[in-house]
């Protein structure tokens, strides 16, 4: 398999291109879940039915994106993995609890006695909160190159905080899609809250990256590669303005106005992940460990991950379109989960 | 205590706690779609109802099995990083498989099986149900053909200390997967058979009048009696694969120390590894030579067999392995018993005339299947030791650099939440039986002695 050149350089780049990829959309995806949960007890009893019913259809099939970005890092740079993993091990352990008690939450609010329903809600946020959390405390320790001292700490919990914002954000303009009235009025206001948030997280990894390390640095102040990250900070000043007006602009619309346009802000909030996402790529390629270990020296035998690309060639398209298929059936504004 | 002894403990409850789930939703799945089938040919309500109960429970351990499953892929990472370095290139691609094409597939089309029920059209639906089914079933198959390579390695060439993989067709029907896979599916069946049966016994002893829970119990029962003859069958032949592929597994099953002809079959014994001999032994002469060897004279594998010069034991701990097969079996028989006993008195008389100690039994029973499969999963696994995968790697070798007190509190709180998931899994569970039972449905009206009940169609509330 020489087709494309020397499989030792491509398929590790392939690889760490589906891996990104997977947790772009888990972070999006999952993004507004958390947030959604994060964002629960802000909302009356039937608000709350409603906020569980636009997302119950999707939750599972989201945190899928997780299980697909974890068994890549795990299949094709296994060193890595079981690097990452053993350094991040207290946080995952929050992490897991925290996705435990949010999943199951969903199904005993539902399902078990009535008394108890008050608890498992309280389960459903804390669940989504400890996973927030634990997440960007994971993202701070990356971008700082796994480093354990007391600035590496206090700075991941500055980005535990905004991620955590982020996520609210992202589930607040969810909501502005898939709610209406008054929850949907709700919604705009923590959207404009949480904005503000994932701006800090933002503005605080990007200026912390490049003190971290010379080498982002290098690449993001010397020329000509510069002139390669401009679109980047450009293209996010105008979503966040975009933003920044929508959020305010919107909810004084008529309701026929505002029916049509009331995707625009999670589209908007997605667009802004994405960015974030890209230049954090940019930064640190090829490292999967900043500063210590490159995607080249710790991928698999090309032989085993040439099987894997095949399959996901194959069959990544055929979810993407069943996914599709999922979320047209469950489009429009949310109800209340029934069975039947 | 060392963290490889916590780590071990800490991946066995794990994922002892994950299997209760994925055990009950493979064959639930079918189940459902066989529900839901009878209902578009028939058009009975009874079969309807059924499906509106079950497939709430079906959500429930769906659930349960995705954030326990979740946890475990992680854990491959944090507690066992020499697993991966080692044989990460074959089992890289398998649970890679597993993902693309099963979870992926469960997930994507659950949402419509569970809320789509009047939103889609009927034929959407009833394929939601089919591909949720087939994809829980196709999860099963790739982590068994790992678990069945652990086992038994094919099809793959050691270099610098690394498997490479040579022929995956060989990886992937390796000599124990055949038994394993189809062990493992009729072990899940049975599960939800027993699940079933017993709590709709519950449910009518709980005072339900309507008629699907009666529908239900026949179901389960028939199906529990069905599948468990073939669940012995196979389970002998499983264990002559084990015979020629890991003889030290089957001397600690069955208790046998040395290596010779005419082995007795031990019911009770407390295998004591220091003396290496059984204490209290109560056996049937010849009977394991005869169940192992087709012969009363044939020569069985002995544990001595499998000590080095030095000393160093190459065969898994007994008395677990030992104990759990015994678990095993003996739930397997009690399931023979209850459901070709009950299976028989509902084919002569009907589900109304099973009496109260059957229903008892029967509810008892709901979770026989977990108590089977998690003891011949011990079996299994702790058959295995001390190797991680059979001649390759051992499982010391594959345990991660983390400090034991950091394993210690992960453990601890994995126990506490375990435990509290799994009351309140079977809380909702009854909770959910009690409150049916009192509302609507379709009502016998008339008690026929042998056959179908005439269902009565009320309102629903
Ligand atoms: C409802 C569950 C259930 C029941 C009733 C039985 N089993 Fe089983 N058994 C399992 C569920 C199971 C299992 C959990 O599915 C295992 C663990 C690994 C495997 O392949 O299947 C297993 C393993 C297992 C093994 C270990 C094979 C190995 O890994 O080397 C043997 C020899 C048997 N079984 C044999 C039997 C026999 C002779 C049975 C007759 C009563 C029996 N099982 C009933
Ligand atoms: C689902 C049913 C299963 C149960 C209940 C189970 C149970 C166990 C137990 C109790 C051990 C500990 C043995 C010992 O340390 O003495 C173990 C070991 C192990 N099993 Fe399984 N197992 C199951 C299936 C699997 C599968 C499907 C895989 C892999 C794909 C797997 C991979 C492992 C590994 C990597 C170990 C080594 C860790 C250890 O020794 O503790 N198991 N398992
Ligand atoms: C014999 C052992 C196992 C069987 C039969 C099994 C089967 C299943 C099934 C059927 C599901 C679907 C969810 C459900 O129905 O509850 C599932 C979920 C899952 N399992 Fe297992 N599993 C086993 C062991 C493992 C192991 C060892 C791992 C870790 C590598 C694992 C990882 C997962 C994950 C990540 C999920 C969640 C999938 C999702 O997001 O939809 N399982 N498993």
């Amino acid at each position: 398999m020489t087709l494309f050149g020397d499989p030792t350089v491509w398929l590790p780049i392939a690889f760490a291109g589906l891996m990104g990829l997977s947790i772009l959309i888990y972070v999006v995806l999952d993004g507004f879940d958390l947030g959604v949960g994060v964002l629960f007890p802000l909302a009356e009893a039937d608000e709350q039915e409603r906020m569980i019913g636009s997302i119950g259809p999707f939750w599972d099939a989201n945190e899928t994106w997780l299980v697909m970005a974890v068994g890549l890092l795990l299949v094709a740079f296994p060193v890595a993995h079981g690097q990452i993993l053993t350094a991040f091990y207290l946080p995952v352990a929050v992490m897991l609890i925290g996705l435990i008690l949010r999943g199951v939450a969903f199904e005993f609010r539902a399902k078990g006695p009535s008394a108890h329903k008050a608890a498992w809600n309280r389960a459903f946020f804390a669940g989504s909160l400890m996973a927030s959390l634990a997440q960007g405390f994971m993202l701070g320790l990356y971008v700082l190159g796994l480093e354990i001292t007391s600035w590496t700490l206090a700075f991941a919990t500055l980005t535990a905080l905004c991620l955590t914002a982020g996520y609210a954000f992202i589930g607040a303009t969810w909501l502005v899609m898939k709610c209406a009235g008054q929850l949907q009025r709700k919604a705009f206001a923590w959207a404009r809250t949480g904005l503000v948030g994932a701006m800090a997280g933002l503005a605080a990894v990007s200026v912390a990256t490049p003190l971290a390390s010379p080498d982002v640095a290098a690449r993001w102040f010397s020329f000509p590669d510069a002139l390669l990250l401009a679109p980047l900070p450009l293209t996010s000043g105008m979503v966040l303005t975009g933003l920044w007006v929508a959020l305010r602009a919107l909810p004084e619309m008529p309701a026929a106005a505002l029916d049509r346009l009331d995707w625009a802000p999670f589209a908007g909030a997605a667009a802004l992940f994405t960015l974030g996402f890209a230049g954090f790529a940019y930064s640190f390629f090829p490292w999967v460990i900043p500063g210590r270990l490159t995607i080249f020296d710790a991928a698999s035998a090309p032989e085993s991950l040439i099987i894997i690309l095949v399959g996901a060639c194959v069959v990544l398209p055929v979810i993407v379109a069943y996914s599709i298929l999922a979320f047209t059936v469950f489009r429009g504004k949310a109800e209340t989960l029934r069975y039947d | 205590m060392d963290a490889l002894l916590l780590s071990r403990i800490q991946f066995g409850a794990n994922i002892s706690f994950h299997i209760l789930f994925p055990t009950i939703t493979i064959a639930l799945g079918w189940l459902l779609l066989f529900f839901k089938l009878r209902f578009n040919a028939t058009g009975d309500t009874r079969w309807m109802d059924a499906y509106r109960f079950w497939v709430k429970v079906f959500a429930l351990s769906f659930g349960l099995g995705v954030v326990s499953g979740v946890t475990m892929s992680f854990q491959f990472g944090t507690n066992w990083p020499g697993f991966m370095e080692t044989v990460g290139n074959i089992a890289g691609p398998l649970l890679a498989y597993e993902i693309l094409t099963a979870f992926f597939l469960e997930a994507g089309f659950l949402g419509i099986m569970l809320f789509g029920f009047s939103r889609v059209p009927g034929w959407l639906h009833t394929s939601a149900t089919f591909l949720v089914a087939f994809g829980t079933t196709l999860s099963a198959f790739w982590i068994i053909v790992l678990n069945s390579w652990m086992h038994t390695p094919a099809g793959f060439e050691m270099r610098d200390g690394v498997a490479h993989a040579t022929d995956w067709l060989a990886i992937v029907f390796n000599p124990s997967l055949p038994y394993r896979l189809s062990h493992t599916l009729l072990a899940s069946g049975l599960t939800v058979a027993f699940l079933v049966a017993g709590v709709s016994a519950l449910r009518l002893l709980m005072g339900d009048r309507t008629a699907a829970p009666r529908l239900a119990l026949k179901v389960g029962v028939y199906m529990g009696a069905a599948l468990i003859p073939l669940q012995i069958f196979m389970g002998d032949l499983h264990g002559l694969n084990t015979l020629e592929h890991q003889p030290q597994k089957i001397a600690a099953m069955e208790g046998n120390w040395e290596t010779r002809a005419n082995v007795p079959l031990v019911l009770f014994a407390l295998p004591d590894e220091a003396a290496r001999e059984n204490r209290y032994e109560l056996s049937i002469p010849n009977m394991a030579s005869i169940i192992l060897k087709h012969d009363a004279t044939g020569v069985v594998p002995g544990l001595n067999d499998f000590v080095a010069e030095d000393g160093t034991r190459l065969h898994p701990p007994v008395a677990p392995v030992f104990w759990s097969f015994r678990v095993m079996i003996g739930t397997g028989v009690a399931m023979l018993v209850a459901s070709f006993a009950a299976g028989f008195v509902i084919w002569r008389r009907g589900v109304d005339a099973l009496p109260r100690f059957a229903l008892v039994g029967l509810a008892a029973m709901s979770v026989s299947g977990w108590v089977a499969t998690l003891a011949g999963w011990y079996t299994t696994e702790i058959g295995r030791q001390p190797w991680l995968v059979t001649g390759v790697l051992s499982t010391k070798q594959a345990v991660a650099d983390v400090p034991a007190p950091m394993v210690a509190g992960s453990l601890a709180l994995y126990f506490a939440i375990y435990a509290a998931l799994l009351a309140a899994y079977i809380g909702a569970i009854i909770h959910m039986a009690r409150k049916t039972s009192k509302a609507d449905g379709v009502v016998m009206v008339a008690e026929p002695t042998r056959g179908v009940a005439l269902p009565l169609a009320i309102p629903a509330e």
